[in-house]
């Protein structure tokens, strides 16, 4: 589903954010990037959902090369994409309804369609009663929840998450987790970035540790490896 | 293919609506707005207007030009009749009127009371005299002296009279409000361009958020503009609404002076209004320069914005 083979990303000021990463991520797999603050999770999503360009090497997305991939149909391949961001990023001037609605509105979805469906998003973040309230009036969990449901409205088939649990507590952290879960469950490829290893550890799921724009471990089984990636977090 | 036109009407019909909501939510601000591109589109359709009235108060003036032709005297009646039908027959000459030379000493003697004086004369000194009254629908001083040069030249042709100095000056007015009009009409037009540009510019600045947004979620640059070309159209509709009232307005206040003014004359002059054709135009003009305006805006500030 996701493959990168050589990839390297420098920033126009000559910061080089990614450097020779070689990935593989197949279809309905859900993998976990960790690492410091700075070390190129966020970089790696970005380029995924090309937000921002790779500057060499290859990266092949749902059978495209993003590299070829010219700026007018940009958006149309975003739409094969659902994102979810630390803080959020709704729209506070609107609905629940309205912020949810909104990837389908995009794909021209019509009215009952589009309500049918951001129902069952809401539902399935536990948050259908607040269909008609607005971000504001909402907790912390319930708004990253309501992104979520946004991410995921438009049924894409892959799922990025920058720090999703980032402003969250423990325990809704790990209600966020399981709900990433069951969205893999029925197939979603799901790629989240977290620095907090000590929670995704517990998810049983392949971990790639970046460091300075490289990786520097990725384990296919975290469990067998964790004490490995552990040791080397302390190091970094 | 039919899928395709159906989501894209589907869209269309959700950027109408949403910019017109937009549009309703912050009132105050956009009624301002509207009010100023009003203002601007109604100025030089009210010249327009005036220019209106005054070509069709001046049209009736153009049965009063007249050319005298004052024959040589050696023409006689015959062959001043000959002439006479002879010009009536140009393309440009509407009538001709022969006013022999007994008939015009008959008449200056009754006008002149000199009737004594006048008998005492060997023979009659007035020429034949021919009035041509040209075809023109309008007064055209091109036309006019076009025809009276070709009739100077002709031989049989003592001398040709007519007293257009109050029509130069007229047509010369007539043409300077025209070119005011025209002025004032880029002017004004510049204006609601820039008016409409800027209030989308902010627009664009207060959505950056949801602009940046709607690109990560697959909006293409035609979804994200959509919105705000419709605002642009709301901005010329309704500011051409507000001309609209406005130049009506006017006219009412107007039409009663201007009607006890015409009555002292004789006349029954009325002024007249834009009607259905030229309201079209103005809808037509305010549409096209709010699109326009929203349009440059968009195309200068929306595609900058990137999603991050």
């Amino acid at each position: 589903m996701i493959q990168f083979a050589n990839v390297f990303m420098a920033y126009p000021s000559g910061n080089k954010a990614l450097q020779n990463i070689n990935l593989n991520i197949d279809k309905g797999e859900m993998v976990y990037v960790s690492g410091r603050s700075g070390a190129g999770k966020s970089t790696l999503l970005k380029l995924i959902n090309l937000i921002d360009r790779h500057t060499r090497g290859q990266i092949i997305v749902k059978g495209q090369n993003l590299e070829r991939i010219k700026k007018n149909r940009v958006s149309i391949f975003r739409r094969n994409i659902g994102f979810i961001f630390q803080n959020h990023r709704l729209l506070n001037d609107r609905t629940i309804f309205d912020n949810v609605a909104l990837p389908l509105i995009i794909a021209g979805n019509n009215h009952q369609e589009v309500k049918r469906r951001v129902q069952a998003a809401l539902d399935k973040v536990d948050l259908l009663s607040k269909i008609n309230s607005y971000p504001m009036e909402l907790s912390g969990g319930e708004q990253q929840r309501i992104g979520v449901a946004r991410a995921v409205v438009h049924r894409p088939a892959i799922l990025l998450a920058d720090e999703p649990t980032g402003n969250l507590d423990p325990t809704l952290s790990w209600e966020m987790m399981k709900l990433f879960e069951q969205f893999n469950q029925v197939g979603v490829t799901v790629l989240i970035a977290s620095h907090e290893l000590d929670m995704i550890e517990h998810m049983k799921k392949r971990i790639i540790i970046l460091n300075k724009g490289r990786i520097t471990n990725s384990t296919e089984e975290p469990l067998a490896n964790l004490q490995k990636i552990k040791i080397e977090r302390e190091i970094i | 293919m039919k899928q395709h036109i159906q989501t894209w009407l589907k869209q269309h019909a959700h950027a109408f609506f949403f910019s017109l909501g937009q549009y309703i939510k912050n009132p105050i601000n956009n009624i301002l707005t509207t009010f100023v591109i009003g203002i601007s589109l109604a100025f030089p359709v009210g010249f327009y207007v005036f220019l209106n009235n005054v070509q069709i108060l001046s049209s009736g003036w153009d049965d009063s030009i007249e050319i005298n032709l004052f024959l040589d005297t050696t023409i006689d009646e015959e062959q001043a009749n000959v002439f006479a039908n002879r010009i009536s027959k140009r393309d440009d000459v509407a009538e001709t009127i022969l006013i022999n030379k007994d008939e015009a000493l008959a008449e200056y003697k009754k006008l002149s009371g000199l009737s004594g004086a006048l008998d005492v004369l060997d023979e009659n000194p007035f020429p034949n005299v021919i009035l041509v009254k040209p075809v023109f629908v309008d007064i055209d001083e091109y036309k006019t002296t076009k025809l009276i040069n070709e009739l100077e030249v002709m031989p049989e042709i003592d001398d040709v009279q007519y007293d257009n100095t109050w029509i130069k000056r007229l047509i010369h007015i007539i043409d300077i409000v025209k070119l005011v009009t025209f002025i004032l009409s880029v002017l004004l037009a510049i204006a609601v361009l820039l008016i409409v540009g800027n209030t989308i510019r902010l627009s664009i600045y207060s959505y950056r958020h949801e602009i940046e947004i709607t690109k990560l979620f697959g909006g293409t640059d035609s979804f994200i503009q959509r919105p705000f070309l419709y605002s642009g159209m709301w901005y010329g509709i309704f500011g051409s609404v507000i001309a609209w009232f406005l130049i009506a307005g006017s006219i009412q206040i107007l039409s009663g002076p201007i009607e006890n003014l015409s009555n002292l004359y004789a006349g029954d002059f009325q002024l007249v209004g834009l009607g259905v054709i030229n309201t079209l135009y103005l809808f037509g003009i305010g549409v096209l320069l709010g699109l326009l305006g929203s349009w440059a805006s968009v195309k200068r500030y929306l595609y900058a914005i990137e999603a991050k």
